[in-house]
């Protein structure tokens, strides 16, 4: 049995949830606390640019899954430093927690406009209160411009175009979603397109016009797009701040794990009782050149399961760790697409459609390199995409 | 023990196919999962309660 007694989470997000409920599906019976810089209980984040958008889910439809583990919570705090010495986290209050087994799952968030911007109208979304903000500015007959045509932009943009809502989507890629590709990348575009949306893409964008409240979106080349309400959606960041000098072993911000989501240090070495989950962590994937960041829900879900699991094995049996064989995948739903994936998207270096069906709309790509099946993308084709998910475990 | 499935839940996401196939299943058009074998003998409970945790959605529960 474990010989741990005090288990810190550092984050709310899905990964610290799932982790708390793996410690006590495997028994463990000692002490958690899950701190979280935000106010609310941890919340299932893909209904934000969907559901909860839309008005079909409420606040309280995005808890997550599954019974509340038995836990403490430490909410509206932050953990401002790592003290691995002193096992401790220092929060932004003062208070130190002390650890004999800790979670870093401190997730990441919205990467915030470059430039300047007007005081109000220009929004992310990231969280429960930006998609109150952001819903709360749209008003009849607005103008809203997405800069970003990732999944939270083509996401933001079929929500808001079932509703009429008049969008653009500015994006310096030629293809919305470009991890999936430029052939799957136009089929999306057409999508969008044929509800309403326009589409400036392969275009920078120069700065917001508007001082007190956003007025329009000026793009490098000049052009003008009238805009009432902005909403900002260029990726994330980590928040990795608080352990940045705790030397563990980084990459692009984000800590490095072996295999068992156990932490590396600066040496490389893993860190006995600590563990990450999630996409403020990397962890070698097999078509991975290195260990890998994937900012997808089934991987946190996967990495807090294995974490736990892992944290639990007393010292003597670290040769018994279990390691990650999860499968990256995201599912998107977009007016009447489901898209899904499965496999390590960013390997691929040439796509391939091996079905369509235009009408329907249903589709399915597989990702190469170098002649390798690294991984899948289908619209509607639910039952196609398990075959993949399959396929793909690592070998 | 007995499966059901919340069919107002179920997104179709097939964790629970790759799980455990001999009790789970979508066709390409199912808006909701199948479920092939709604009473499984006890000796298929760790199958099936992982399949349960991997649902996204938790639209899986398990009785008895």
């Amino acid at each position: 049995m474990s010989e741990l007694q005090d288990v810190v989470v550092v984050g709310g997000g899905l990964a610290g949830f799932r982790f708390a409920q793996s410690l006590r599906d495997a028994g463990y019976d000692g002490r958690v606390t899950i701190v979280s810089d935000e106010e609310h209980l941890p919340y299932d984040r893909p209904p934000l640019s969907k559901q909860l958008l839309a008005g079909t889910y409420t606040e309280e439809q995005c808890a997550l899954p599954g019974d509340a583990p038995d836990v403490s919570w430490v909410l509206g705090r932050r953990a401002e430093r790592l003290d691995r010495e002193r096992r401790v986290v220092v929060l932004d209050d003062g208070t130190e927690v002390g650890y004999d087994g800790l979670l870093i799952a401190t997730g990441r968030r919205a990467r915030p406009w470059p430039g300047e911007m007007p005081s109000s109208g220009v929004h992310t979304l990231r969280d429960l209160a930006d998609t109150a903000a952001f819903r709360s500015s749209i008003g009849p007959g607005a103008k809203v411009v997405i800069v970003g045509a990732g999944f939270i932009g083509c996401e933001v943009a079929a929500t808001l175009r079932k509703e009429g809502v008049d969008v653009t989507v500015v994006d310096v890629s030629e293809h919305p979603m470009p991890v999936m590709g430029p052939e799957v990348g136009a089929r999306a575009a057409r999508l969008h397109e044929a509800q309403g949306v326009r589409f400036r893409l392969g275009r920078g964008v120069a700065g917001f016009e508007g001082e007190d409240r956003v007025t329009g979106v000026r793009l490098e080349d000049g052009e003008l797009l009238e805009a009432s309400v902005v909403l900002v959606a260029v990726g994330s960041v980590p928040n990795s701040e608080w352990f940045a000098d705790a030397g563990l072993s980084m990459d692009r911000d984000v800590v490095v794990c072996d295999a068992t989501c156990t932490v590396l240090d600066a040496d490389g070495q893993p860190v006995a009782g600590i563990v990450a989950a999630g996409d403020i962590a990397a962890w070698p994937h097999h078509h991975g050149e290195g260990a890998v960041c994937i900012e997808h829900w089934s991987n946190a879900r996967d990495m807090a399961d294995l974490a736990a699991r892992n944290l639990l094995l007393p010292v003597g049996e670290r040769a018994e760790m279990a390691a990650m064989a999860s499968v990256p995948t995201f599912w998107s739903d977009q007016y009447n697409v489901k898209i899904k994936s499965a496999g390590f998207l960013r390997a691929a270096d040439s796509w391939t459609i091996v079905e369509e069906d235009v009408e329907k709309p249903s589709l399915l790509a597989e990702g190469r390199r170098d002649g390798e099946l690294v991984g899948a993308i289908a619209f509607n084709m639910n039952r196609s995409i398990i075959g993949y998910q399959r396929q793909l475990v690592a070998p | 023990m007995k499966i059901t499935v919340d069919t107002n839940l179920c997104e179709v996401h097939g964790d629970c196919v790759v799980v455990a196939p001999d009790f789970f299943d979508i066709g390409e058009d199912d808006e909701v999962v199948q479920v092939l074998d709604a009473e499984p003998g006890e000796e298929h409970r760790a199958t099936v309660v992982q399949a349960a945790k991997m649902c996204p959605v938790a639209a899986i529960r398990i009785e008895g």
